[in-house]
């Protein structure tokens, strides 16, 4: 049992780095926009359909068709900002989550139409190839997967703390008015980080692909999930979208086999409440930031 | 005024009792008059893939009757009112169908979870409701006599087939130990449930059994679990998400079961080998009512006649099409022995007869369940293949099932 329960924390921790990847775009955009973007969990099957194009057709490997899908995915955000984001001026954060599931809406008919909805997967040669640690197989996918993610969130990492575009995007997520007063120009800020956010959705998309079987309906699981992290780590946290992803990934995936798969999302949530009890703005919320 | 509204009330009362006469247990086709079958399909929705299939089963059927003359005499005609998958829907669709187009027979929709809802509306009216798709414990345990299962088993025998062929291997080769996982579903819990007290009343070891929630998404915990159990034999209570992800979790972790059995996903052809790959699908089974190369009565015409009405190839030909066939073909059959469209007459014949479909020889007990056991599907060389039992095996079961490549 113990190897057993080993074995679920290392594949709790290599895929809650991939969830963290994922919610990172989330939270940023949360932190810069004040929007919640409840279409992530469809932009993340995008990236994967994507890449699933890229697959088929030109037999272009996902990851290194990020550098395809990245670009693509990070222009098709400036569009989606400029066309219905910007437009929202006034109570952005209740307007925010019905544009946005209209966003989702709309990409999972279209995905629909030009997949239809029967499953797909990114079969690659890494995908069931495995190496054996202490009894355990690791897969491949979910350590390229968590290798991928810690480089993409580092970049992010230091674009906010080492850029002067980081600085304007610390700024804005800090107090958007006062950013505004001091020659920052949030919509140029917003709109990248839109952009941001859908790129890194592309590269979310390539594992959730590779690892899932997928539909255009996939999305409804996955911000689920994604909303949950952000949430315990904190709105607009990037630290705690990284902290709240792997705690929840290694909960649920050693309590399922521990116990039963019944109550790994339970065990979970009852963590998620006491900690919300005692901090309410999450691990490393910044509006309590703010409020100090 | 008070008297106004007693006479109003009266003229309702008697227009609903004079309605509902009508409409108790079918019109009356003449000749000349098509008989009208009324069937509420889910076009739309979650079960729209399914609810089109049936409609193609059933047209072919109405299709084939009238190419040799009718039904007592007249061209059957169906009403297909689309459900959405709704179980307010279809209520209203069958009330409709019954009352208002008054049509002489009711086919069933797809799902237990469709059927039960239908099924009460039916038997209000006295209508036989034959029905290709709801074979939940719950469809037959409410007391209706007018329902009729047509499958070849109720959905918690469909491993039935399978236990007995694993324990039919010979002493030496026979599985010392098993894994059970299931979703918490009415379809696939009953199933593996039956499967695992059949052969732990056998000798069968369990050492690795789990229910887990329908809504799950990630499998891999599950499926670790099952691998580390090194079990001889995996029984899998799943869909095809959930049948893909164990298959690809057990190559990740190097395990390789004696035998696996998927409650669905196998069956789904490319849809599932596509994900898992074309060579890794050898020797993994899955239940079945009914396959294109099954040899039953008829079943070579339905399928020249479904391919040469539809397109496509033998194996992309749904179940549910040739289950709704077979409805056509048990209601044909009993109108046949009866000489009569008398809904009444027609329970009482379903109750008591056996009827030829290409599904097999099928009858139903006081309940209208099946008391057929359904076969065994294996994948061998890049095709699905009947195994078991001998009367529709066209090879023989391949055991062990080889290693993963």
């Amino acid at each position: 049992m113990s190897g057993l329960v080993v074995g679920a924390a290392m594949l709790g921790v290599l895929t809650g780095g991939v969830y963290a990847l994922m919610a990172s775009g989330l939270t940023l955009i949360f932190g810069v926009m004040r929007i919640i973007n409840v279409g992530h969990g469809a932009l993340v099957v995008l990236g994967a359909y994507l890449s699933f194009a890229l697959l088929r057709g030109l037999h272009i490997d996902p990851f290194l068709g990020l550098a395809v899908t990245m670009p693509a995915m990070f222009a098709i955000g400036l569009v989606l900002e400029l066309l219905f984001i910007r437009p929202l001026r006034t109570d952005r954060e209740a307007l925010s989550v019905l544009v946005t599931y209209a966003l989702a809406l709309g990409i999972e008919g279209v995905l629909g139409y030009l997949f239809s909805s029967d499953f797909q997967q990114l079969r690659v040669w890494y995908q069931t190839a495995s190496f054996a640690v202490g009894g355990f197989g690791v897969a491949y996918v979910y350590v390229f997967g968590f290798l991928l993610s810690i480089a993409v969130l580092a970049a992010l990492g230091a674009l906010l703390y080492a850029t002067t575009f980081g600085a304007s995007i610390r700024a804005t997520m800090l107090n958007r008015s006062a950013a505004q007063l001091i020659g920052i120009d949030v919509e140029r800020v917003s709109a990248i980080t839109f952009g941001i956010g859908m790129a890194t959705a592309a590269v979310g998309g390539v594992v959730f692909g590779i690892t899932n079987a997928f539909n255009p309906g996939s999305h409804y699981d996955l911000i689920s999930r994604l909303l949950t992290i952000i949430v315990l780590g904190g709105l607009g946290s990037l630290k705690g979208a990284i902290v709240a992803a792997v705690l929840m990934l290694v909960i649920e995936d050693v309590t399922a086999v521990v116990v039963s798969p019944t109550w790994a999302a339970f065990t979970f949530f009852a963590l998620l409440v006491l900690i919300l009890i005692t901090r309410p703005q999450g691990l490393y919320g910044l509006r309590a930031r703010e409020g100090t | 005024m008070r008297l106004t509204i007693l006479r109003g009330a009266a003229v309702l009362t008697l227009g609903l009792i004079a309605a509902t006469g009508c409409a108790n247990g079918g019109g009356s086709a003449g000749p000349g008059r098509p008989i009208l079958v009324g069937v509420s399909l889910s076009l739309d929705g979650d079960f729209s893939g399914d609810g089109k299939a049936l409609q193609q089963g059933y047209q072919l059927w109405a299709d084939d009757v009238n190419a040799r003359g009718g039904l007592l005499g007249s061209k059957i005609r169906f009403k297909f009112v689309n459900d959405a998958s709704s179980t307010q829907q279809v209520v209203t669709n069958y009330q409709n169908l019954i009352t208002r187009d008054r049509v002489d027979l009711t086919f069933g929709p797809f799902s237990s979870l469709l059927t039960i809802p239908a099924s009460e509306i039916a038997a209000r009216y006295g209508y036989a409701f034959p029905e290709p798709a709801g074979g939940g414990p719950h469809v037959f345990d409410r007391g209706l006599k007018n329902v009729f299962f047509v499958q070849p088993a109720p959905v918690v025998n469909n491993l039935v087939s399978y236990t007995k062929w694993l324990l039919a291997l010979p002493a030496d080769q026979r599985p010392k130990t098993a894994a059970y996982a299931t979703q918490d579903d009415p379809f696939t819990q009953p199933q593996v449930d039956r499967a695992k007290a059949l052969l732990a009343a056998a000798g069968v070891q369990t050492v690795y059994s789990q229910v887990y929630p329908a809504e799950t998404t990630d499998f891999t915990p599950l499926a670790l679990s099952v691998a580390h159990s090194r079990a001889d034999v995996v029984v899998l209570g799943c869909q095809l998400q959930d049948a893909i992800a164990f298959v690809q979790t057990f190559q990740q972790q190097r395990y390789s079961p004696r035998s696996l059995i998927e409650t669905t996903g196998p069956d789904q052809g490319s849809q599932f080998s596509d994900k898992i790959g074309l060579a890794n699908t050898e020797g993994i089974m899955v239940p079945a009512g009914w396959w294109p190369s099954v040899k039953t009565s008829a079943n070579d015409q339905f399928v020249r006649a479904f391919l040469a009405r539809y397109g496509g190839d033998a194996a992309s030909i749904s179940a549910d099409a040739a289950e709704a066939f077979s409805v056509g073909q048990v209601v044909e059959q009993a109108v046949g022995k009866t000489q009569s469209l008398d809904n009444a007459k027609l329970i009482q014949a379903l109750h008591s007869q056996t009827f030829q479909t290409i599904q097999g020889p099928m009858a139903f007990d006081s309940t209208g369940q099946p008391n057929g056991a359904s076969f065994l599907v294996q994948w061998q060389h890049g095709q699905t293949v009947p195994v078991y039992p001998p009367g529709v095996a066209v090879v023989k079961a391949e055991y062990p099932k080889p290693n993963w490549q």
